[in-house]
């Protein structure tokens, strides 16, 4: 296969994943709020279309169709830069997510994944350690002491946390010896449900370390203090309007989204079925090709369930707490899991 | 480790999907660039992100304002990133990003934006020093060029050469260098208490003038 | 195919830049971040000569330098902070005296 022939699938390959995740974006933001709304005892939006299916796409048009502010004293250049980077990095995490099986497809192309990296799982970290900046720099340049504050807690608490969040991946890593999430999944694919990195791999420390750091990443409940209108007037997207704003917004969800492929590649087994060999599969080809994207929706939906449960049930923390809670608990938790995973690991070395 | 059952994909799927994607015209199997094209997607890669670098770097010494520096020597630890992409270490690539772009420039983008330092001044001292600097940074730079161009026996890189792994890396780094990886963590950890207690306020200081 | 050269001249022309900068910066901050294109320059040459000779300890060398690097990234910064508190101004040519 000839290099236009690559580029032409990967072409088409991140336009159809683009679109599929955006559209899940605006998805997610309705899930958000028809469950939060059912945890408070009132229905969701449920006018605009049945069951209020079409909602997102109203949202996104007002969300277009508003005035589109840019306060005077503002630092134009990272002004505009900052929602830019933020959706950017929430973005390009997609592309190193495999989700179903490889061999599905023309010869020579993997077609449930933008591209395969040795080290998968780094590039995600790394993303979002350069999505920090969107935040830092939306606060700092929109000349406004509240967006300041907000956003200069909100990179703290992200930085804190991010360090918890990789920590807890390490346990994962030191199973299955790799940092291709590729290969990650297939070290699931033994047994079924009783392989998956969270039950068979003995991770289920180390899921809900990720758990919460992922909660505190992407600042939601219980960790969203510095934008909590009552406490920050919105933190460091108040003077965003429109579609800046909607970007910011998206960029949340994207991110919830991406944390929530990356735990269900590590500790939920990926795109296995929880049934593993005890069910055929037909032979059916596209029914063989999607039952696996099937299972890897699913599993991320429970995920981003779990996440807008926890919003709709928990009350938030205080700053102090959240910092000290981030660097004095979870921690040295991450660390005794790797601690914990490398002495079951010496001990009881895997058969190769 | 034991592939399950229903994991191997069944002769039957395999001869269905064969029969289904044959009519198309990209089917040969295997992806292996040709080594013409190679070369080429290669220096292209490479004038690419190195351009970015250097026009990173001459970005940071032509702005005034500190934070558009620290966003041009982002740009340029990113392209770095990529060069080390293309010379074969991924890892290093992966923790340049993580370490350096992530963590490093974090750090000064913060202090930038709590000391809110404004644009510089020209002042004679300045004028005195670019006199004296661009000549002499001209002059060392065209002796290392030269020392570069005259050495014999550098190789080529090329797209299709073997990529260092985390493997090696790792069996290196834990076995021959640990005792240097040891003391570089108790660096990292003085380097924490002394940020701490440097950043402080101290006692019987006083505090700034505003 | 790119010879290694070009690699190595890219790395000598980061240190320069570097160099420059800090001769010729006059804000504390900028100044810092000269010296860390300075050592992202000789990063690149460390991998490039990994390449070269087929070795893994350039590499390793490299992580080192990126961990020295953040240590001193850190201090540095703290002592910036120290600084400005004490003379309220982060311009290099008026931070030059050790008494106020």
């Amino acid at each position: 296969m000839t290099i236009f022939h690559f580029f032409l699938w990967s072409l088409l390959k991140t336009a159809v994943i683009t679109v599929v995740l955006l559209m899940a974006v605006a998805y997610t933001v309705l899930l958000e709020r028809k469950l939060v709304g059912r945890i408070q005892n009132r229905w969701g939006p449920s006018r605009v279309g049945p069951f209020g299916l079409l909602q997102p796409l109203v949202d996104g048009a007002k969300s277009f169709l508003k005035e589109d502010i840019i306060p005077t004293g503002v630092y134009k250049p990272l002004y505009l830069l900052a929602p830019i980077l933020s959706l950017g990095c929430a973005l390009i995490s997609i592309a190193v997510v495999p989700f179903g099986e490889p061999d599905v497809g023309p010869a020579g192309v993997h077609l449930f994944e933008i591209s395969d990296v040795n080290v998968g799982l780094l590039v995600i970290l790394g993303v979002t350690s350069i999505g920090v900046y969107g935040i830092a720099l939306a606060g700092w340049s929109s000349n406004n002491k509240y967006s300041l504050l907000g956003s200069l807690r909100s990179s703290a608490q992200l930085i804190s946390y991010e360090l918890a969040l990789g920590l807890s991946l390490v346990g994962v890593v030191l199973r299955t010896g790799s940092l291709n999430l590729r290969v990650i999944v297939e070290h699931q694919a033994v047994h079924g449900l009783f392989s998956w990195n969270i039950f068979g791999g003995f991770q289920f420390v180390a899921f809900f370390i990720y758990l919460t750091a992922a909660y505190a990443e992407t600042n939601r409940s219980p960790f969203d203090l510095p934008e909590a209108e009552s406490e920050l007037t919105g933190g460091y997207h108040t003077e965003y309007s429109s579609m800046k704003f909607a970007m910011f917004f998206m960029s949340e969800y994207a991110n919830m989204i991406t944390v929530g492929c990356v735990a269900t590649l590590l500790f939920l087994g990926g795109w296995t079925s929880p049934f593993g060999d005890t069910i055929d599969r037909p032979a059916n080809l596209f029914v063989h090709a999607l039952l696996p994207i099937f299972w890897f929706v699913a599993k991320v939906f429970c995920f981003l369930f779990l996440y807008v449960w926890v919003r709709g049930t928990l009350p938030r923390f205080r700053y102090d707490q959240l910092m000290s809670f981030g660097w004095k608990y979870l921690m040295p938790l991450a660390i005794l899991n790797i601690i914990a995973t490398s002495l079951w690991l010496a001990y009881y070395p895997p058969a190769q | 480790m034991p592939r399950a059952r229903w994991v191997t994909i069944g002769r039957d799927f395999h001869e269905v999907r064969a029969a289904c994607f044959t009519f198309l015209p990209f089917n040969r199997p295997g992806f292996r660039p040709s080594p013409a094209r190679d070369g080429t997607m290669h220096l292209i890669l490479f004038i690419v992100f190195a351009g970015c670098c250097l026009a990173g770097a001459i970005n940071l010494l032509v702005q005034s304002h500190p934070i558009n520096s620290a966003l041009s020597l982002i740009v340029v630890m990113t392209s770095l990133a990529v060069l080390y992409l293309l010379l074969g270490a991924e890892f290093l690539a992966a923790a340049q990003i993580i370490v350096y772009a992530g963590a490093i420039m974090v750090l000064f983008t913060f202090v930038v934006m709590l000391l809110n330092a404004g644009r510089e001044e020209h002042t004679l001292g300045s004028r005195a020093a670019s006199a004296v600097g661009f000549p002499a940074v001209v002059a060392i730079l065209a002796v290392i060029a030269t020392v570069i161009l005259k050495a014999q026996g550098l190789g080529e890189a090329s797209l299709s050469d073997p990529i260092t792994t985390t493997d090696e890396l790792s069996k290196v780094l834990f076995r021959d260098l640990l005792l240097p990886f040891e003391l570089t963590s108790v660096l990292i950890l003085i380097a924490i208490l002394g940020a701490v207690a440097l950043a402080r306020h101290g006692d019987g200081e006083r505090p700034a003038a505003k | 195919m790119i010879p290694l050269s070009w690699y190595l001249l890219l790395s000598a022309a980061l240190f320069s830049l570097g160099v420059i900068g800090f001769l010729i910066k006059r804000n504390l901050i900028t100044v810092f971040m000269s010296i860390e294109l300075m050592l992202n320059g000789v990063n690149l040459s460390f991998v490039t000569f990994a390449h070269q000779w087929h070795t893994v300890k350039g590499q390793i060398f490299v992580f080192f330098v990126m961990m020295v690097a953040a240590a001193e990234a850190a201090v540095g910064l703290a002592i910036i902070i120290a600084v400005f508190r004490a003379r309220a101004t982060l311009a290099v040519d008026r931070i030059d005296l050790m008494k106020l």
